[in-house]
């Protein structure tokens, strides 16, 4: 058979979620995730109808656990509940499943006090052996459930304390662990999935605790799900405990931009996700909401490899970030709803830290360094000093899209100050062996977490180390971050790892990933959880 | 016949092989490997080092020297197991059986309406006696054969489904959300059928036989339908193995920008990520499809003209 590539189409919606510090690509839009706080939330709800949210990447596998893409996570989500809830308005966890908890010195050790009363759907009860289940399996699935597992690094094991209390050990110190316990991907399942192959999970869905069972789910094509009469036990953050409102919810996997918003106009849709640039401000004024929230995790950065000949010179590196003008970029290609950058992590992350002064836009400041440091205008306009070309390569993955323009329109802005830069996408099927060659200057990326310890995963110089940064004290922040257990202390040192990346120039950030959802007026209730996913719980129609 | 039927059965066996042996040696030239893709895509914010990295690819054969990877798969491939997938851990076989009537039906529906519709078409033109008419007919194909099939789909879903509410525009439940997709894949397959059924039905009408017919005093659509399109039936109907290959190539645009399930989804799927196991089984899939379909258009060719079976029966009594 012949295979041709889908022109304009989303080749494989590539998950639009990115990770292990790789960079992810916005080619097909970014996972669908929308604005903090709920949409439409005047009137008092009423129980009833079919809520259909068409979304733009490939839903393949229905087990939260196993879930990689934004959308699948999404999809999964409302099946199952989780130990504890990330209130995205406070920033805090907050009780779910377990009614308290507490952290061991060290985060090395978390005991949680389920909530009592709660069952799954096939009627058998939480207790503390099914949650040591899950976490024993989640721990095996392994390759299956990279962003499960990520969690669980230095798993050591569970320890069931009494029927409603559960203790769970590690070998290293896990800071964001908790933060994964509010994760879709550590939601808890029955006794009976545990039991099944990881690929029947996928295909058949899970039994879990969550205010939706699965009616039917077609690989790629619709996910239809319907509400659990019986209900009660919704996160403290939720707006109700009961059960949903909906008589059932449908996710329809469209990957076409244009089907999905004249979907939504033409009434086929009543939510969709990834809404793109040039849909937003059309729906807008025809009268539909759009929520848009900042995606936590790693803004879309320039990462710099440091051990090439030019960009090894800070002054290069600094003179770089005063070049770019971030908010044209957002102005021209991004549209509505997105945002610049004003430090490595999103604003929505926790442990944010605002550097949007050192960000601004000074062309003449970057051209005056530039000069000062010995880099000279050639006859071609392109710097050069001792030799070396102002000449930098910039690679990305993905293929066309915002990633890709933004990137032209950084092309345009560095040229003005002298530094040439070549664009070179690159297939995410190529990204280790890039990685090992490290033939480039610039690496263009976000990746999307919840928690900032994504900073390690993608600065530490022990892991792939795709920036090729030198061991020193960044390093040690990362790492001790990653082990403090007070919260205040954390984000105290997070500040210090975003402010030391952005000053030594090793990531000069773009723009924020934004999560779009349009929704048509009679929806209400749709809210984002903290990592920007939309949750659909309090979901109702008018 | 027997002998015929063997040699071709042996030709499409050795087809399949080099589908899967070409395939085989294109994944593997690619720079990049499935569990790069795996990683790296597969979601948030994994932490895999290079060690895990290493361990995956053990775990999937990677590591193999390519030869043994090779002579491996064809074995199993012999058996029909072509693994599972890289992505989803699923079995190849199941995620074929789970894809292939959907996308049977669109391949299925579009044949039919393009055999249809591109016949019409070329009736038509070679009926009329309006010159003007004729040459509107006779550029018809040429149009639908150059609108690209993405483009139509979107215009249809913008009208059709959009503006006028008539169709779904996505998913696949029930036979009204077949029809736009079919239609989009019809288009190309049924214009390139009328251009080539045109030409040989002018061709047929200008032969000596219909002069003597017509002489007899046949009526016009005696002439035509008694006569002529059964002799110039013969090109089309060997282009409908070509056609059967192109639907399903073409299955691959239509079923995303309709965001239908099925085979061409999987595709593009599983070319973009590399899934090797995957995409050897498509291809020995669509090489089989192409191959027999091909064969049952040359069993079938003589039914329509009988001349053929005269000739290999005896080819000696014509000489060139």
């Amino acid at each position: 058979m012949r295979s041709r590539t889908v022109p304009g189409a989303c080749r494989r919606a590539l998950p639009a979620v990115l990770s292990v510090g790789v960079l992810a690509l916005a080619a097909c839009g970014s996972p669908a995730a929308g604005g903090g706080g709920g949409a439409g939330a005047a009137g008092t709800p009423r129980s009833g109808g079919t809520l259909t949210y068409a979304v733009g990447t490939d839903v393949l596998c229905a087990d939260p656990q196993q879930a990689g893409n934004g959308d699948e996570l999404a999809a999964a989500r409302g099946l199952v509940d989780s130990l504890t809830a990330h209130d995205p308005d406070s920033g805090k966890q907050v009780p779910w499943l377990a009614s308290s908890w507490e952290v061991g010195e060290g985060a090395r050790s978390f005991t949680f006090h389920l909530r009592t009363g709660v069952t799954f759907s096939d009627g058998t009860p939480l207790d503390a052996q099914v949650v040591k289940g899950n976490f024993d399996n989640v721990a095996k699935l392994g390759a299956h459930a990279v962003q499960a597992t990520s969690y669980l690094a230095g798993y050591r094991g569970t320890t069931v304390v009494d029927p409603q209390t559960v203790r769970i050990d590690f070998d290293q110190p896990n800071a964001k662990f908790l933060e994964g316990t509010s994760s879709p991907s550590l939601g808890l399942v029955a006794t009976a999935t545990l039991a099944k192959p990881a690929a029947d999970r996928c295909s058949e869905g899970v039994i879990g605790s969550g205010p939706f069972t699965l009616e039917r789910f077609t690989r790629n094509q619709q996910v239809v799900e319907v509400p659990r009469k019986d209900y009660a036990w919704a996160a403290a953050n939720a707006a109700h405990q009961g059960p949903a409102y909906l008589s059932s919810l449908v996710f329809k996997v469209v990957p076409q931009d244009g089907v999905r918003s004249g979907g939504l106009r033409s009434g086929q849709f009543d939510a969709i996700g990834a809404v793109g640039p040039q849909d937003r401000q059309p729906l807008r004024a025809a009268g539909y909401q759009l929520l848009t929230r900042a995606v936590p995790g790693l803004v879309y950065s320039l990462n710099v490899n440091v051990s090439r000949p030019a960009t090894a010179d800070p002054a290069v590196r600094t003179a770089l970030r005063l070049a770019l003008d971030r908010q044209q970029i957002v102005d021209t290609v991004l549209g509505d709803g997105s945002k610049a950058a004003t430090s490595v992590l999103a604003s929505t992350t926790p442990g944010y830290t605002d550097l949007g002064p050192k960000l601004a836009a000074d062309p003449a400041g970057a051209a005056r360094l530039l000069d000062g440091a010995g880099w000279t205008k050639g006859p071609d306009g392109v710097r050069t000093k001792d030799g070396t070309r102002l000449s930098l390569v910039a690679v990305w993955f993905g293929g066309a899209g915002p990633v890709q323009t933004s990137l032209e329109l950084a092309q345009q802005q560095l040229k003005s100050v002298g530094v040439e830069l070549t664009l070179r996408p690159i297939a995410i099927a190529q990204a280790i062996a890039t990685f090992k060659a490290g033939d480039y200057d610039l690496i263009d990326g976000q990746g999307s977490n919840a928690d900032p310890d994504i900073l390690r995963t993608y600065y530490n110089p022990q892991g792939l180390n795709v920036v090729r940064l030198p061991a020193g004290p960044l390093q040690d922040l990362l790492n001790s971050q990653a082990t403090e257990a007070d919260p205040a202390a954390r984000a105290q040192q997070v500040g210090k790892a975003q402010q030391q990346l952005v000053d030594d120039g090793y990531a000069i950030p773009l723009y924020e990933a934004t999560g779009v959802i349009g929704l048509a007026p009679r929806v209400h209730g749709v809210s984002f959880d903290a990592a920007s996913r939309p949750q659909f719980h309090d979901a109702w129609l008018s | 016949m027997t002998r015929y039927l063997l040699r071709r059965l042996a030709h499409t066996a050795f087809v399949l092989w080099a589908a899967f042996t070409a395939s085989f040696v294109l994944l593997f030239l690619l720079p990049g490997d499935p569990v790069a893709t795996m990683v790296l895509g597969g979601g948030g914010s994994a932490a895999l080092d290079g060690a895990q990295v290493a361990a995956l690819r053990h775990a999937y054969g990677f590591d193999r020297p390519v030869p043994a990877q090779y002579l491996d798969r064809l074995l199993h491939a012999l058996h029909g197991d072509f693994g599972s997938s890289v992505q989803s851990g699923e079995r190849v076989g199941a995620l074929i059986a789970d894809a292939l009537p959907q996308t049977a039906q669109l391949t299925g529906a579009a044949l039919l309406l393009a055999l249809l519709g591109g016949g019409a078409l070329a009736l038509a033109g070679a009926w009329t006696r309006s010159r003007r008419l004729a040459r509107l007919l006779d550029a018809a194909p040429a149009l639908g054969v150059s609108a690209p099939t993405f483009w139509t789909g979107l215009m249809l879903i913008q009208f059709v489904s959009f503006r006028l509410g008539l169709f779904p525009s996505v998913g696949a439940a029930g036979p009204a959300a077949l029809v736009l997709p079919a239609l989009t894949l019809a288009l190309p397959a049924g214009a390139v059928l009328a251009r080539v059924f045109t030409g040989s039905l002018r061709a047929a009408l200008g032969e000596p036989y219909v002069t003597t017919a017509r002489a007899k005093g046949a009526t016009r659509a005696r002439v035509y339908f008694g006569h002529a399109l059964r002799n110039a039936a013969g090109a089309p109907l060997a282009l409908l193995g070509l056609l059967v290959g192109e639907l399903l190539a073409g299955s691959v645009v239509t079923e995303t920008v309709f965001s239908r399930g099925g085979l061409g989804r999987v595709t593009a799927s599983a070319v973009a990520t590399q899934d090797i196991p995957v995409v050897q089984g498509l291809v020995v899939l669509g090489a089989a499809v192409f191959a027999l379909a091909n064969l049952a258009v040359d069993l079938a060719q003589p039914l329509v003209d009988p001349r053929l079976l005269v000739r290999t029966a005896a080819p000696r009594s014509v000489t060139a």
